[in-house]
């Protein structure tokens, strides 16, 4: 009998939707059925299990160029023995493993003396410079479902991106103070592109492209009592639009600000991130206010949150020292590290280098050992001299992930892996392992 | 593992009465034994030094969410003040907020051995139970925070204290959590719509509850459950010129009410961090000490007990539950400001801070807190703490120690002061000649805060039997140091600490981990049909995660250790 399995949360985006509900092969190695989904999260499950597409032995790049299966012993080998190695390796991803696995990269790259980034650096890591300089007054997505009745989607698109967020925490759903869904919300997006999110929008502010920074900075005017020195127009938005909008914002009960990298990786980067924390401060002086990056994969939030505890940063970390940790944007980011060329081995896990970073730089990596360690194959496993194929987390691993409002939430196993094939956390205990090993026998 | 025999070390253990005789202390197999039945064990020579149990931390945010933020939102936190990494040990990082590494490190280098993790929103329990996993030496028991959780302010309002006390054994079962905490009872859930309530009768929006009701009826669940420790308050108001009254009027529920439980505690409120709630005067300008009003209180009740909460004087971060205090934290002084508002349950607001001795509202705060100490009459009841990190990290520990047990410390320091003068005569410190002795100071270190805690059967004591937790310090009461510095020195890194019979630090060296466990109670409840209806429902209609991933599951759960309470009958 297929049996069903409840309360799955789904390893797609970082809304982490933790309500599928999954339906297993007798021999619990297929996914059969999936309900609660969106149409990615669906793609995740059924390409999980035991199942002839699945990769279930580790791959090494041949001499001549091809790619041959090898034992997971002789990776865990090559794995260690390429970090020992190197002077300044780079371990970068983590978008899409849990969070046990994040804490084995850390001891691992700690050990080895190494850079150890997640993909913040690529994504919501300008968020985090202005965090640092300015704060993050937030909530948990309950609290937006119970009492926001203004939600603002500026430069993010969940319709696409986070294809459940609305229906689940923002727009439609009925709260304890929210009775009446999406009638008792009013909706404001601010948007370059009219996307499909601005469709439900009670306002669509057609932000013009690159001006982020200035439309709130009128708004902060209206906050602060300066709202007759507002132009005319203001980033393409009339001064009419704008004192109409903030009022609305003044007088809801929660107003709510969700963003996303229109806003983060706009001209403005971090800066953008930082008056839009500044106008929700303002805002509370008014009303209640909470702002909350949309973070992308399910659990992108995790690697920033378990190396902040082990280290106090959560993202682009220098352990090359080995006895005490460096964050320099910009100096220790991946991308930066790679055009420079400083980096002499690169371990990709759980997320794809080749498909996101600049060509430069992949073309610089690629001149070291390149591994990536990933369940699928994707760009950057087809350029490695190795790839090591792992589990897939949510589906046929368990453990914790961090929602986009730091919320953990555990999620299950719901069918097994192809035999022998190891979490991302028993391949890297096994690097660990391996290097203690290589050291004790005087290697290197 | 190894047998010791700890020789000749002058022994303080207030739960055993023994006040600084010579006695050998056994270890045999982590547990501590009569010296006469180890044989063949190693020996330690104690002779001029000072032996306690391992230290006890009542209050403490070492884990969690909040304290996590504080870490990530402060890099500068990093800068110049981490620890060279030594040995096998992981890097330890940051100052105020340090890394779970740090914190567990620098907590067994101080001869810690238990730690309270004084808010764990429920929501977030098993990002706690990640970070005690990662957090070495150190047994750690976490609270998760009840002062606005919307189950209980319905069945408070309505009087039904045996759905409350159901509701809270299965949330305890729930996040693996060890008792009840309040956090400013109403005023945090005012905050989810940006308001507060400042005094124990203001009532809570919508809720139409009052603080007073919510600590009186949590009080009530306490005792009425039998749990180990006892009803842990942040009460309302907290930080604000004057507060004292409502400090007084929040003590004062504990009238009439009777400790009941089997694991020895005799209070049934604690009140936490006292120094923040013992302000009088009206604005930031008449602001001075109303220490001597509260602990003239606290001294004639005896079933209340408090932890001070002492400024230390440092850059440090200020972390809460008590969302609003924060807000208005940064408005004083425009720092960065993070907040978490959790649904259902609690929030929690993060802002740095700097304690500057330049500024007389701070030092005044110093000094009320050292006041309170210095009032006391029952050091058992009176407990060691810096709120860590609110009012200072708790790596200051020694240094308060000094305070306490030199007037010649303090008083250097007061008159260093820029308005020495002004905080002078806002405090009545320069004119307080106590000095405590190192039994006192274990009371507040380890047995006040493990009997109050209802562990004092596992923790916070040399008793035969009890868990091999023990730390020497390199001090000799017989030859205290004339220069205070050396108290100091003495108390941050021991001359050896032993967890659970391991020899963990040596010399103020960390030189091994251990096993460590997380503590928690584990109440049995009559099954109770409304309660699970309303658990149901609240998690179909209002939460964001579903019932079943709410709670821990066992594999999140680092060596658990429970207290097992029935309360069924």
């Amino acid at each position: 009998m297929p049996k069903v399995i409840k309360n799955v949360g789904c390893p797609y985006c970082g809304a982490c939707c933790d309500d599928v509900e999954v339906t297993v092969s007798d021999d619990g190695k297929r996914v059969l059925e999936v309900k609660n989904v969106c149409a990615i999260g669906t793609q995740i499950f059924m390409h999980g299990g035991d199942h002839d597409g699945r990769i279930k032995l580790p791959r090494m790049r041949q001499p001549d160029g091809t790619m041959k299966d090898v034992s997971f012993k002789e990776a865990i080998d090559f794995t260690a023995k390429t970090l020992l190695k190197a002077k300044k390796p780079l371990m970068y991803g983590f978008g899409s493993t849990n969070c046990e696995g994040h804490a084995a990269a850390a001891r691992v790259m700690e050990r080895a003396g190494g850079c150890l980034d997640n993909c913040a650096s690529i994504c919501h890591g300008s968020s985090f410079l202005a965090i640092f300089d300015n704060g993050y007054p937030s909530c948990t997505l309950g609290e937006v479902k119970n009492r926001a009745d203004v939600i603002v989607y500026w430069g993010s698109n969940p319709a696409h991106a986070h294809p459940r967020h609305m229906s689940r925490y923002a727009i439609f759903p009925r709260g304890f103070f929210t009775g009446k869904g999406h009638k008792s919300r009013t909706v404001i997006v601010i948007d370059p592109r009219f996307t499909d999110t601005g469709r439900v929008a009670d306002y669509y502010l057609q932000v013009r492209q690159g001006h982020d920074y200035e439309l709130f900075d009128a708004f902060r005017m209206v906050c602060h009592g300066h709202a007759d020195d507002i132009p005319d127009v203001v980033a393409n938005i009339p001064k009419e639009t704008i004192l109409e909008v903030a009022e609305v914002m003044k007088n809801a009960r929660f107003c709510n600000f969700f963003y996303g990298m229109g806003l983060c990786h706009s001209d403005g980067r971090n800066h953008n991130i930082d008056i839009a924390i500044s106008l929700t401060r303002d805002l509370n002086e008014f009303t209640k206010c909470t702002i909350m990056a949309m973070r992308g994969h399910y659990n992108i939030t995790g690697p920033g949150a378990v190396w902040s505890w082990q280290f106090g940063f959560p993202y682009c970390l220098d352990l090359t020292k080995k006895t005490m940790v460096h964050m320099n944007p910009g100096e220790t980011s991946s991308v930066d590290l790679a055009m420079r060329d400083e980096i002499d081995a690169f371990i990709n896990i759980g997320t794809d280098a080749g498909a996101h970073f600049p060509i430069p730089a992949v073309q610089h990596l690629k001149k070291h050992p390149f591994i990536t360690i990933d369940p699928s194959r994707n760009m950057a496993s087809e350029i490695s001299d190795l790839h090591v194929p792992v589990k897939i987390c949510g589906v046929d691993d368990g453990g914790i992930v961090y929602r986009m409002d730091n919320v953990p939430i555990q999620y299950r196993k719901v069918v097994d892996a192809p035999a022998g094939v190891p979490s991302d956390e028993e391949f890297l205990d096994a690097v660990y392992e391996r290097m203690v090993e290589l050291e004790g026998e005087g290697f290197i | 593992m190894s047998d010791y025999i700890i020789k000749n070390g002058f022994v303080f253990d207030p739960l055993t009465g023994i006040k600084g005789d010579k006695k050998d202390i056994g270890i045999k197999d982590g547990k501590i034994v009569e010296a006469s039945e180890v044989k063949g064990g190693k020996t330690i020579d104690a002779s001029g030094k000072t032996v306690m149990a391992g230290g006890v931390d009542i209050h403490t945010h070492c884990v969690g969410p909040k304290v996590n933020v504080g870490r990530l939102m402060r890099p500068e936190d990093k800068l110049f003040r981490s620890r060279t990494k030594v040995g096998n040990t992981r890097v330890e990082m940051g100052f105020s907020v340090p890394s779970t590494f740090a914190t567990g490190y620098a907590y067994a280098r101080m001869g810690y051995s238990f730690l309270n993790e004084a808010a764990m929103p429920p929501l977030h329990a098993p990002h706690v139970h990640e970070e005690i996993r990662d957090t070495p030496i150190v047994d750690i028991a976490a609270m998760p925070v009840m002062g606005n959780n919307w189950f209980q302010l319905e069945y408070l309002k309505n009087r039904e204290l045996e759905n409350n006390a159901a509701y809270t054994a299965w949330l305890l079962n729930a996040t693996k959590g060890f008792g009840i905490k309040c956090v400013n009872p109403g005023g945090t859930e005012a905050w989810g719509w940006g308001m507060n309530c400042t005094t124990i009768h203001d009532p809570v929006p919508y809720f139409d509850i009052t603080p007073a009701e919510i600590v009186k009826g949590q009080m009530e669940t306490n005792e009425l459950l039998g749990l180990p420790h006892c009803l842990h308050v942040h009460p309302n108001n907290l930080g604000n010129p004057g507060n004292y009254t409502t400090t007084l009027d929040t003590l004062k529920l504990a009238e009439g009410i009777k400790p009941n439980n089997k694991f020895g505690r005799d209070v049934v409120l604690h009140n936490t961090h006292l120094q923040f709630h013992s302000y009088d005067g009206t604005t930031w300008a008449d602001f001075e000490s109303g220490s001597k009003k509260v602990m003239d209180y606290v001294n004639a009740h005896d079933n209340i007990s408090f932890d001070v909460g002492f400024v230390t004087l440092d850059e440090t971060t200020t972390m809460t539950a008590d969302g609003p205090f924060e807000f208005h934290l940064n408005r004083l002084n425009n720092l960065k400001w993070a907040n978490t508002d959790v649904e259902l349950e609690t929030a929690a607001g993060i802002v740095p801070y700097v304690y500057d001795k330049n500024i007389k509202v701070c030092d005044i705060q110093w000094a009320i807190g050292l006041e309170l100490a210095l009032l006391a009459k029952d050091h058992m009841r009176c407990h060691l703490t810096t709120d860590h990190p609110n009012a200072g990290p708790f790596t200051r520990y020694p240094r308060v120690i000094k305070w306490l047990m030199s007037k010649k410390a303090r008083d250097d320091l007061l008159h260093s002061f820029k308005w020495s003068e002004k905080v002078i005569a806002a405090t009545q410190l320069e004119s307080m000649d106590r000095e405590l002795s190192l039994y006192e100071i274990a009371q507040m270190t380890r047995a006040g805060p493990a009997k109050c805690m209802g562990i004092s059967n596992m923790y916070g004591s040399l008793k035969e039997g009890t868990n091999a937790n023990i730390a020497i310090y390199d001090i000799n009461p017989e030859k205290m140091p004339k220069d205070p510095e050396l108290i100091e020195k003495a108390f941050s890194e021991t001359a050896y600490t032993f967890k659970d019979g391991v020899m963990v630090v040596e010399n103020g060296v960390v030189i091994a981990t251990t096993p460590k466990y997380t503590v928690w109670t584990d109440v049995k409840v009559k099954e109770n049909a409304i309660v699970e209806r309303d658990i149901h429902e609240k998690f179909a209609k209002y939460y964001s995660v579903g019932l079943e991933n709410y709670k821990v599951f066992d594999e999140h759960m680092h060596n658990p250790r429970a207290i097992e309470v029935d309360a069924t009958n």
